[in-house]
């Protein structure tokens, strides 16, 4: 089954045609990208920054540096993201009495996909990899990661899985399929376009960059722990990053054969998937799910550590039940496992098997509960601070137990029957997901902003954000509840019953509301940036912080520690304080580190043109980057020399002005 | 602010007061988290495998009035190829033996016979696709035919990388001879080549054997 295009030998399917001329959004977007991204290059050309940025960032083994650029990619995607909410609250409030609203059916089919497989992939993931990537190794005394060179290729990868996306929107289309890209319909019958290739090939790349941080994370937590500390001594974000990573491993690899075979079946014509021949299309739908949902808890595990963490510091206490917390955590992450089924109750697999999956999704909420009760009691009789990281806290425990408690309506398969593609469902999913995962992000930026930069964030505009979120979130997806409720199935571009139009417009402007809050939030961090210097905290530990990270300087030294820390007790920086422990100032050594190199983006590169080439049909292209990739990393193995050392007197420079900062720090607050 | 005595008891100066910097640095030589790394990565790729199998077990029966395995498996050319790979496996333990004893030119030559234990093992896999491929049964034909090709076939790609991978560490060897570095990379390939072999005995007996009981 395949379908002819006309394709050169040279350009594949590439044409003309290909490039959206006859989308007027599409080409004032491509417009406004091209003036930004000319204006950017010139800005830093004209400031001979590339030496800068290729020399410092782009080639970077520094774990810290790595997790700045994951957030800055998922911050950028972001608003990429959220463009595409905007647009489809727009159309779907207008669609109505047989108006066709703004946007053609080709279009809005891509926009709900992308918006999904963006925000997904290309914000929360970078940004959960970012922040555990900046904060484990500061948590754990470590100076790296343990495979510090695979860190930067990672990033690069899953950044030109972010590049492929973007392309999509400019070169071709993007899938139309929804973001799981089930078959039949995304099989070449029904797509034979090159939207499901970019999301197949953007995904695949992206997730060779995931699966691989993953095991370094692993790999660092295991192998890397400052003396003393032992597991039940680790913070608990650390611990939620273990077992986020744990799940990674044992889930990517799922989501990376499904996509093979599909694939397979798209570009060699085999049946896995396909209505004939054999194939099974509610395989594909049982594999993606078994990747899917282990994602979800991929996504809010490691928040709930940056929960534990904020709540234990802004009360001023230790956290209450670690050990509880811990299991609780290990507990969902081997759940996550046996409930994939809960997303399509309706395949019709018979009652016993829908009630067994019913009740396991029903028992994760046992330890997700236990998890919030513990934030509770830590709370309990705390001297609560309301700096902006503990109201985002807050404001989750709120959301994200209501988005629990549809969830666990949805867990039972007789109401999940009628509920099932409604607009009930994609309800549930935000507030959990907006609720849990994007308030975790935003409590984290505020938390660990100053470790990273030196610098506080300014807390009005914060505050602005903090309101226009929280009121826009729930202005916007309670309406859908109630839709959801009326019978209106998610993914749909026009509607004819005017009674529901009321309730998508009030969606849209809680959409507008939650505009404002992004708004506010990039007002106050350009505001911090232009007042750092009355932001300014020398101290390293703005917060009387609990944890390992806060025992370093803002932003930490290249080599994070200059003397490895010995860990008594968890909470090992409070405990520190407590003890009396003061700074060493003297008598340091030479320190090992890893140095920096290039081949990890050179390597990406190479892979986003092998993709870009499968996608249209380049073979030559195909072959010659495969091979220019493999070659590349033969040759990238004949570098022996991959280390080096920060002399002792650098070490002691370095510590040295940070012993007066924190002198002159003394002196102005004394 | 009480403060539960919870020292840890290693770490403690003569007169009972904790230490909290060590008199020297633990020490992460390089490569140190290497084979725990390049475990988890095997078993990240043993996940493919298990989904492949898994596969292969939901479309398997799935014929779709073409060929079925009695019409198309050679046992003994099957028995012949999983034989070169058993070999091949064994050969690569000399291989680590000799190195293990630093003798560069018999961990070489070891290399080298796995390394044609391997090709042999491609060469007949290659044979029996084109065979299969010249009967009709090509890996469009039925939903068996694609599980049966992909799973077998990314067996063979892997062993194809390890071909190559165990060149270039030859070529590696030769140059800078059997230093820390390059035992490390060895052990690892040793860890991926065994690893093939294991996925190879699913294979022999899930889809060959049982295929011919269908």
């Amino acid at each position: 089954m395949t379908v002819e295009h006309s394709t050169s030998p040279l350009l594949g399917r590439l044409n003309w045609e290909s490039l959206p001329f006859h989308e007027p959004i599409l080409v004032a977007t491509f417009a406004v990208v091209v003036i930004g991204g000319v204006g950017m290059l010139g800005l830093i050309t004209r400031y001979k920054l590339w030496g800068y940025l290729w020399k410092e960032w782009f080639t970077t083994v520094d774990h810290k540096k790595i997790g700045i650029m994951y957030m800055i990619l998922g911050l950028v995607m972001f608003l990429r993201g959220f463009a595409d909410a905007v647009m489809m609250r727009l159309q779907q409030a207008m669609a109505f009495g047989g108006s066709e609203g703004y946007l053609n059916a080709h279009h809005y089919d891509q926009i709900f996909t992308a918006h999904g497989v963006i925000m997904i992939f290309f914000v929360a993931m970078p940004m959960i990899t970012g922040l555990m990537n900046y904060l484990v190794p500061l948590q754990i005394g470590a100076r790296d990661v343990s495979f510090p060179f695979l860190n930067n290729f990672s990033f690069w990868m899953t950044t030109m899985g972010a590049v492929l996306v973007m392309a999509s929107l400019f070169i071709g289309e993007f899938a139309r399929t929804g973001w799981l890209a089930y078959p039949p319909l995304s099989g070449i019958g029904y797509s034979p376009g090159v939207g499901v290739d970019y999301y197949i090939w953007a995904l695949q790349i992206a997730g060779v960059g995931t699966t691989l941080s993953g095991i370094n994370l692993i790999a660092t937590i295991v192998k890397m722990r400052a003396p003393g500390m032992g597991l039940m001594k680790m913070p608990v974000f650390t611990w939620t990053s273990l077992c986020a990573n744990v799940l990674i491993v044992a889930s990517f690899p799922i989501l990376t054969a499904t996509l093979v075979l599909l694939s397979a079946d798209r570009y060699i014509g085999t049946n896995f998937f396909t209505n004939d021949f054999g194939g099974n299309p509610m395989m594909y739908v049982n594999l993606i799910w078994i990747w899917g949902h282990p994602e979800v808890y991929i996504l809010i595990l490691p928040l709930f550590g940056v929960f534990s963490e904020v709540t234990s510091t802004f009360s001023g206490k230790k956290l209450f039940g670690y050990t509880s917390m811990v299991y609780a955590t290990v507990v969902i992450t081997i759940l996550s496992y046996l409930v994939w089924l809960h997303h399509f109750f309706t395949m019709g697999s018979g009652a016993s098997v829908n009630s067994f999956f019913g009740i396991t999704t029903m028992i994760i909420s046992i330890p997700t509960g236990a998890k919030l009760f513990n934030w509770l009691f830590t709370m309990y009789r705390g001297r609560i601070r309301f700096e902006l990281p503990m109201m985002w806290t807050v404001a989750f425990m709120l959301t994200f137990v209501i988005g629990g408690m549809t969830g666990v309506m949805l867990a039972v398969p007789p109401a999940d029957f009628v509920l099932h593609n409604s607009l009930f469902l994609i309800a549930h999913f935000h507030n959990v997901i907006i609720g849990g995962v994007l308030f975790g992000l935003f409590a984290a930026i505020n938390y660990w902003w100053p470790k990273a930069f030196g610098f506080r964030l300014e807390k009005k505009w914060g505050l602005v954000s903090f309101w226009c979120w929280v009121v826009g979130f729930w202005m916007a997806f309670m309406p859908l509840y109630v839709l959801g409720f009326m019978g209106v199935t998610r993914r749909m571009r026009v509607f004819d019953d005017p009674a529901y139009q009321i309730w998508f417009v009030i969606a849209g402007v809680g959409v507008a509301i939650i505009a404002v809050g992004i708004l506010a939030m990039l007002i106050q961090f350009a505001v911090s940036i232009i007042h750092r210097d009355k932001l300014r905290d020398e101290t390293g530990d703005p917060w009387h912080g609990r944890t390992l990270e806060w025992a370093t300087s803002s932003p930490p030294a290249d080599y994070n520690f200059a003397k490895t820390p010995i860990i008594h007790d968890g909470d090992a920086w409070w405990d520190m304080k407590a003890r009396g422990y003061e700074r060493p100032v003297g008598g340091f050594k030479a320190i090992h580190m890893p140095a920096n190199t290039g081949a990890g983006f050179i390597l990406s590169v190479l892979s986003l043109i092998v993709g870009f080439a499968l996608i249209w049909y380049m073979w030559w292209l195909a072959a010659a980057g495969f091979a220019a990739l493999i070659g590349y990393a033969i040759f990238h193995t004949f570098n022996y020399k991959r280390d080096y050392y920060i002399p002792a007197e650098t070490v002691q420079a370095t510590e040295d002005a940070r012993t007066q900062a924190l002198a002159a720090a003394a002196a102005t607050q004394g | 602010m009480s403060h539960a005595p919870t020292l840890n008891p290693e770490y403690v100066d003569e007169t009972g007061r904790p230490i909290f910097h060590p008199a020297e640095e633990p020490h992460h030589p390089e490569g140190h988290s290497t084979m725990l790394g390049f475990w988890m990565y095997l078993m990240s790729d043993c996940l493919i495998f298990a989904i492949l199998f898994a596969v292969y077990a939901v479309l398997g029966g799935n014929y779709a009035a073409g060929p079925s395995p009695k019409d198309l498996f050679d046992l003994p050319l099957v028995a012949v190829n999983t034989s070169m790979l058993l070999f091949s496996s064994i050969t690569y333990g000399f291989a680590m033996l000799a190195m293990y004893r630093n003798r560069v030119a018999q961990t070489q030559a070891w290399l080298a016979i796995t390394g044609l234990f391997g090709l042999c093992f491609l060469g007949i896999e290659l044979y029996e696709f084109a065979h299969m491929i010249h009967l009709g049964a090509t890996p469009q034909r039925s939903g068996f035919l694609s599980a049966f090709y992909i799973l077998v076939g990314t067996h063979g790609l892997h062993v194809t990388f390890g071909c190559i991978w165990l060149v270039t560490l030859m070529v590696q060897v030769a140059q800078k001879g059997l230093i820390p570095a390059n035992r490390r990379r060895l052990m690892c390939l040793s860890l991926f080549w065994h690893f093939l072999d294991v996925i190879w005995i699913g294979v022999f007996t899930f889809v060959y054997l049982f295929g011919m009981l269908r």
